[in-house]
């Protein structure tokens, strides 16, 4: 045996080579008393400006993690009171939800409330809406006649359009759009609707993105997507050859998600955070969301970048929704599962 | 450990509910299929790979190393998105060459992008062995009247043997863990049905039996692995050193094996990059430069001391493994693979647990965030090591021990220096996969740190491709950069 000790100078040796290279990271110990931490769902290109101007304005610096909406939303199940989090910034309400249910999220004060979108968030929980995606019908104008187009959601499943519609049954924003018109139509028409969809051979793909370009090749004729990324495509290269467009008024298809911020129970900066979701709201940073990527602006009287519909059309359009926090994702996935679409 | 701390919350109705839905056997059936669809497809794309760049009288065999392994660096759902904006009627390839490429989907579109991001992890494996491989035994075999074919498959092929499992385990392994990539190809896995429960109330405790499930179906394989290996033995049986294998003349086949290298490089490397800066140049991507070097640093400081670390780390256990056999050591060994199958997420998650709750004052430090590339790659690292010390005979160590060498010596200017090759790869392997992690990263690195997988991750998902494109060209130049140095040291030797 003695002729294999060299392991154990090996492994002498690895603990002060792994410890030595460790230490020349200084342990992070510059907890500040104004010092917020922000979690975000939601992607540096779009938080990162609005945290530098609100360090600019309030002189409170801000730290944010930067991740995926379910991600953090599970870590902060998990590190619960002992979250170092103040703030969480979520890209739907269903994390913000399942936060609240949880009793993870702090009541917001009576102030910060009044500032409620209430078209956009139909009832109180301790978080606010920040912006707005409708769901849309995107369509290929060289392969589908504007008449022609289906007027409901419900019409995807007609014989006309086998083979021709793409979903993306694992992106978040449709599982709500799943869960509205259980909420609506409760779950039998919905497993019908899901079923049919199957039958009628809806086309799968990963996210939004692949929807928008699988009509642009032909793929598909008509994909159900979030409004603004065929504007970013767009953008890109002007000549994207897919159009979007609305079913009728009040169609569960049009739904509007949000996004939404709100304040951690374990938080000791109530003030300080109240002050960052105060500037999240206000007229500037609501600006810059529509502008910078051609979400819908919550607060009342904001013009949405050019192209997209003004919020009092954008509202008509809209399914009135009789949403609760009860709303049950669960039973979505629950469903799309016996369905055999997730 | 926290797996089965969290899986222990579980209801017992619920949770045969959830386990034993029949969508699960339909999902586990695919899993299965995939994996073993893209082990075939990197082996078919690795094995002629490293034979040409190894062994065969091909000019530029340098450059042809490194470019083989640039899509190690992509991410996985990085190159599903490249090859879904490429094909098509109205992909980036139909728009600048009015060629249209069929367009991808479903299981092949799935197998075809995995195996191009696999492929890197069997050829590398596979080089350092065919490196490594000693000639006299090829020689003995034609000596003995062997003929060519026979030598190659009862003298050379074992001897890959090893090489092949780890890299097959591998890539396996990511299979196995993959979601980005399957549902971009609308591809449903095994990795769907643990998502569904992460999705679904965020609920952690039937993901966590998932988990379980999942890394139980590891554990068979590797106890497969170590199974197959344990009949093998594959030391050299000269003394001398390394000597190199002389090249074969491919003669009239040496078309062939340029259109293989061309067209390898054209589908693997061109035409992810042709996506990429085609990417870039439809819009404002210039904005981004300044906070990307800062994004570059982050990732650098965070991958290369994980790289070292677990490197250190593989280098005794598979010493220990190999040179005293004992159950104890294979099962250390063995054990170095559990971070790796254990899914991303839940591994993140275990380690906030552990780290909350045992030592508070580490969390969210960069001590943590190293610690858990270390221990989620340490796997990644063990099996280059191992392939190299099994073609390093134990008779050189004695030699070394009966001139009067002490073990310490023989050890560091005997047995080190032939595993050199290895323990390059293995650095190389672990420094790119910690660049381009994202659960850890997202859940565990300091508050503030800021690294290119996450920013370009974030970019992608809102479909700013082409703010998005320089942080993917910049992945891909730091870890071709830091391979190919690596790739070079090991070259200087021929």
């Amino acid at each position: 045996m003695r002729r294999y000790s060299p392991i154990i100078i090996i492994f002498l040796l690895t603990i002060p080579a792994v410890t030595g290279t460790l230490s020349f990271y200084a342990l992070d110990s510059t907890a500040d008393e104004q010092e917020l931490v922000l979690y975000s769902g939601r992607s540096e290109s779009l938080v990162g400006p609005l945290v530098e101007q609100f360090e600019e304005r309030h002189g409170i610096k801000v730290r944010v993690r930067y991740g995926a909406t379910t991600q953090l939303s599970i870590a902060l199940h998990e590190e619960g009171r002992r979250s170092p989090a103040d703030i969480f910034w979520a890209q739907d309400r269903g994390a913000l939800d399942a936060m609240d249910s949880s009793g993870l999220l702090s009541t917001l004060s009576e102030s910060i409330q009044a500032l409620r979108p209430v078209s956009f968030q139909p009832y109180v929980g301790n978080w606010i809406a920040t912006s707005g995606r409708a769901r849309v019908l995107a369509y290929s104008p060289e392969r589908v006649d504007k008449e022609n187009l289906p007027v409901s959601v419900f019409d995807l499943t007609d014989a006309a359009w086998q083979g021709r519609v793409g979903w993306a049954p694992t992106n978040a924003s449709f599982q709500s759009f799943v869960t509205s018109m259980r909420t609506q139509y409760g779950d039998a028409k919905t497993r019908e609707w899901l079923s049919g969809m199957k039958s009628n051979q809806a086309q799968s793909y990963g996210s939004n993105v692949p929807i928008l370009q699988g009509i642009a090749s032909g793929e598909i004729d008509l994909g159900i997507t979030n409004h603004y990324y065929l504007y970013r495509l767009k953008d890109a290269d002007s000549e994207f050859p897919v159009e979007q467009t609305t079913f009728q008024k009040g169609d569960i298809g049009n739904l509007v998600n949000v996004a939404g911020i709100g304040i951690l129970q374990s938080s000791s900066k109530q003030d300080n955070a109240e002050k960052f979701i105060r500037f999240v709201l206000s007229n500037e940073s609501q600006v810059f969301f529509t502008e910078e990527i051609k979400e819908y602006p919550v607060m009342e009287g904001m013009a949405p970048a050019s192209g997209l519909m003004d919020q009092e059309s954008l509202m008509a359009y809209a399914p009135e929704l009789h949403l609760d926090k009860q709303d049950d994702l669960q039973g979505t996935l629950q469903l799309m599962m016996e369905v055999g679409i997730l | 450990m926290y797996l089965v701390i969290r899986a222990l919350d579980a209801e017992p109705a619920t949770l045969q509910a959830i386990l034993l839905q029949p969508r699960n056997v339909v999902l586990f059936v695919n899993t299965i299929l995939l994996t073993v669809a893209v082990i075939i497809g990197s082996l078919m794309i690795a094995m002629p790979l490293a034979w040409l760049t190894t062994r065969c009288d091909i000019h530029g065999r340098r450059l042809f190393s490194v470019l083989g392994m640039f899509p190690l660096a992509m991410p996985a759902y990085l190159m599903a998105y490249c090859y879904i904006a490429l094909s098509g009627s109205y992909g980036s390839f139909a728009q600048v060459f009015s060629i249209t490429l069929p367009r991808l989907g479903g299981f092949w579109g799935a197998a075809l992008v995995l195996s191009a991001c696999n492929y890197p992890y069997l050829y590398l494996n596979l080089r350092s062995a065919m490196l490594g491989l000693d000639p006299s035994l090829e020689e003995v075999a034609k000596s003995l009247g062997q003929s060519r074919w026979n030598t190659l498959w009862r003298v050379i092929l074992p001897q890959l043997l090893p090489a092949c499992y780890s890299g097959f385990l591998l890539t396996g392994l990511h299979v196995l863990n993959d979601f980005g990539a399957v549902s971009l190809m609308g591809y449903e896995t095994f990795s769907y049905a643990i998502y569904r429960q992460y999705m679904a109330g965020f609920d952690r405790t039937y993901a966590a039996w998932l988990a379980l499930m999942l890394i139980a179906l590891t554990g068979l394989v590797l106890l497969l692995e170590g199974y197959l290996l344990r009949k093998s033995r594959f030391d050299r049986t000269t003394a001398v050193g390394s000597r190199r294998a002389r090249r074969v003349q491919l003669g009239k086949w040496k078309i062939p094996g340029y259109a293989f290298l061309v067209g390898q490089v054209f589908c693997f490397v061109v035409l992810p990059l042709f996506t990429l800066i085609f990417w870039g140049l439809q819009g404002d991507s210039w904005s981004v430069w300044p906070r990307l070097l800062e994004a570059a640093w982050g990732s650098t400081r965070a991958s290369a001391p994980a790289a070292v670390a677990a490197t250190c780390l593989a280098l005794p256990l598979v010493y220990w493994s190999l040179r005293a056999p004992s159950r104890l050591t294979r099962f250390m060994e063995r054990a170095a693979y559990m971070g790796y199958a254990v899914p991303s997420l839940a591994f993140a998650l275990a380690l906030i647990f552990f780290t909350l709750n045992v030592i508070p004052v580490l969390y969210q430090s960069m001590i943590i965030l190293v610690f858990a590339y270390t221990m989620r790659f340490v796997a990644e690292a063990v099996g280059p090591i191992r392939s190299a010390l099994y073609q390093t005979s134990p008779r050189l160590e004695e030699a070394g021990r009966i001139l009067g060498y002490g073990w310490t010596s023989v050890f560091f200017f005997v047995t080190l220096p032939l595993l050199r090759n290895g323990i390059l790869i293995s650095l190389a392997f672990v420094f790119v996969s910690a660049m381009k992690e994202l659960p850890l990263t997202f859940l565990l690195s300091p508050l503030g740190f800021r690294s290119l997988a996450v920013d370009l991750w974030g970019l992608v998902d809102e479909a700013l491709f082409a703010q998005a494109a320089p942080y993917a060209i910049t992945i891909l130049t730091i870890s071709a950069v830091f391979t190919s140095m690596l790739l070079l040291r090991e070259t200087r030797q021929e």
